[in-house]
């Protein structure tokens, strides 16, 4: 199979990899580049946990080939705490006890991450709306809404 | 699984690079890269275009031009495509909105094709390099059909006269029990002149409910007047049997969702 140049940017850093050509975006991320955030559940589109942010977009990289993402911005879970400090979605995730085997938490948190950089006030039906294409099978769900709510509280309050 | 992505610059290229055996377009890959994951070995080529004309929403003079490329959370953002919204965000949850493009929908089966129902209500025109053909004519024949749809074009409806429902089990994103998108140009006393009412899950592909279109003609949309419709509805239908409904289902409710959708 023939190998093919792909250049973009995770988390901030500058990444070239010769990858083989209709390898999809999971497979480069967690295989090639060693980014496990993104987790592949169902490879089918359908549970969200391989979601990631490609320019500014909520994504699953189970379905997008890795090539067509040449110069794009991408952002995982991996990238969020900064300095050795969590990012408030993370840390709410932790104390709302929003985790438990934590297989869903980086695709929970990519499409809380979107929403919340949109929406900063979120309603609660917002949260649901923004989760829908996320599944957990520990949780149900609640702490997961919780979470995201107070993380939208905490970055208000930061920014007020 | 092992697949080459071709990329070109120009529809043209693509079309020429689609006719060789085992080749397939790539829109956002919902469906095409799923099958990809799921061991579909029948692709081993996949080819896309980059031009950003596909990508473009036109809307002039009361008519609309989508890009094959367009995808679902484009439309439904697009400040003057808000009739169109509710059929744009019934295609899967966010990540799978930004990614499902309007080619794509065109072509997915049942219980999948969500957007394309609205596009056949709405009487769109599908182009590719043979011109302009009907959405009828291009359903019906697209599981032969191999050139790119470069857009998809139609009148905009107002407000009052374009209906869409989804009706699923899982909220809010589940797939569709059914889906329906109406038509429906009323005369100023609240009569019905025109219908055009498409079905999703009905078939393997959107189809028009014709006898239902021809008994709401004349009618006003209470309960007594649209019940002929109701009951013409299931005329020419085939439902699909998933794991969501089973065809006897579909037939079952299908009149007390239209019922519905049609009174005010
Ligand atoms: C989890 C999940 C949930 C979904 N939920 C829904 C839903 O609720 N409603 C719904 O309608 N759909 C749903 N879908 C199906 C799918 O996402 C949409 O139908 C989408 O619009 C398909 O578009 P795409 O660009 O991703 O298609 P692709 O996968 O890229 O292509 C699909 C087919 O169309 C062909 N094709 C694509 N574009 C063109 C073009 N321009 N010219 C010629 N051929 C073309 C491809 O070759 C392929 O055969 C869902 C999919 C998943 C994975
Ligand atoms: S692994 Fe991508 S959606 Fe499940
Ligand atoms: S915490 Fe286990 S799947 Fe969500």
């Amino acid at each position: 199979m023939a190998k093919v140049p792909v250049q973009f940017t995770l988390n901030g850093s500058e990444k070239a990899e010769f990858i083989e050509s209709g390898t999809t975006l999971l497979h480069a991320l967690r295989d090639k580049i060693g980014d496990t955030s993104p987790k592949g559940g169902c490879h089918q589109g359908t549970c969200g946990a391989c979601s990631v942010i490609i320019d500014g977009e909520l994504r699953l990289s189970c379905l997008t080939l890795a090539e067509t993402c040449n110069g794009a911005d991408i952002k995982t879970t991996a990238g969020l705490a900064e300095g050795g400090v969590l990012h408030p979605l993370q840390r709410a995730f932790l104390d709302a006890f929003a985790t438990q085997c934590g297989f869903c938490t980086p695709g929970m948190i990519m499409a809380a991450k979107v929403l919340l950089d949109r929406t900063p006030n979120p309603s609660r039906d917002d949260v649901v709306e923004a989760l829908s294409g996320n599944i957990c099978r520990c949780t149900g769900y609640e702490p997961i809404i919780q979470a995201v709510l107070v993380a939208a509280r905490a970055n208000s309050q930061n920014a007020a | 699984m092992s697949l080459a992505l071709q990329t070109f610059s120009t529809v043209k290229d693509a079309n020429a690079a689609l006719q060789a055996a085992g080749t397939r377009y790539l829109g956002g890959g919902t469906l095409v890269v799923r099958a990809a994951n799921e061991g579909d070995v029948s692709t081993s080529s996949l080819v896309r275009v980059t031009d950003p004309g596909l990508s473009q929403i036109a809307v002039a003079g009361g008519n609309v031009g989508l890009g094959a490329s367009v995808t679902m959370a484009a439309i439904a953002s697009h400040p003057e495509l808000a009739a169109l919204a509710p059929a744009a965000c019934a295609v899967g949850g966010p990540a799978i909105r930004n990614m499902a493009t309007v080619g794509g929908n065109l072509f997915a089966p049942a219980p999948y094709g969500d957007f394309a129902v609205a596009l056949l209500a709405l009487g769109a025109t599908v182009v590719n390099e043979d011109g302009e053909t009907p959405i009828e004519t291009f359903l019906a024949n697209r599981d032969t059909s191999r050139a790119i749809v470069t857009t998809v074009g139609f009148a905009l409806p107002g407000a009052e006269s374009f209906r869409f429902l989804k009706v699923s089990r899982v909220k809010p994103k589940g797939v569709s029990v059914l889906s329906i998108a109406a038509l429906l140009e009323l005369a100023a006393d609240g009569t019905v002149v025109s219908a055009r009412i498409a079905l999703g899950c009905m078939a393997d592909r959107p189809i028009r409910a014709t006898a239902a279109e021809k008994a709401l003609l004349g009618c006003k949309l209470t309960p007594r007047e649209i019940a002929p419709a109701l009951a013409a509805a299931g005329e020419g239908i085939a439902p699909i049997t998933d794991p969501i409904a089973s065809a006897w289902y579909r037939t079952e409710v299908l009149p007390v969702h239209l019922g519905r959708l049609l009174s005010n």
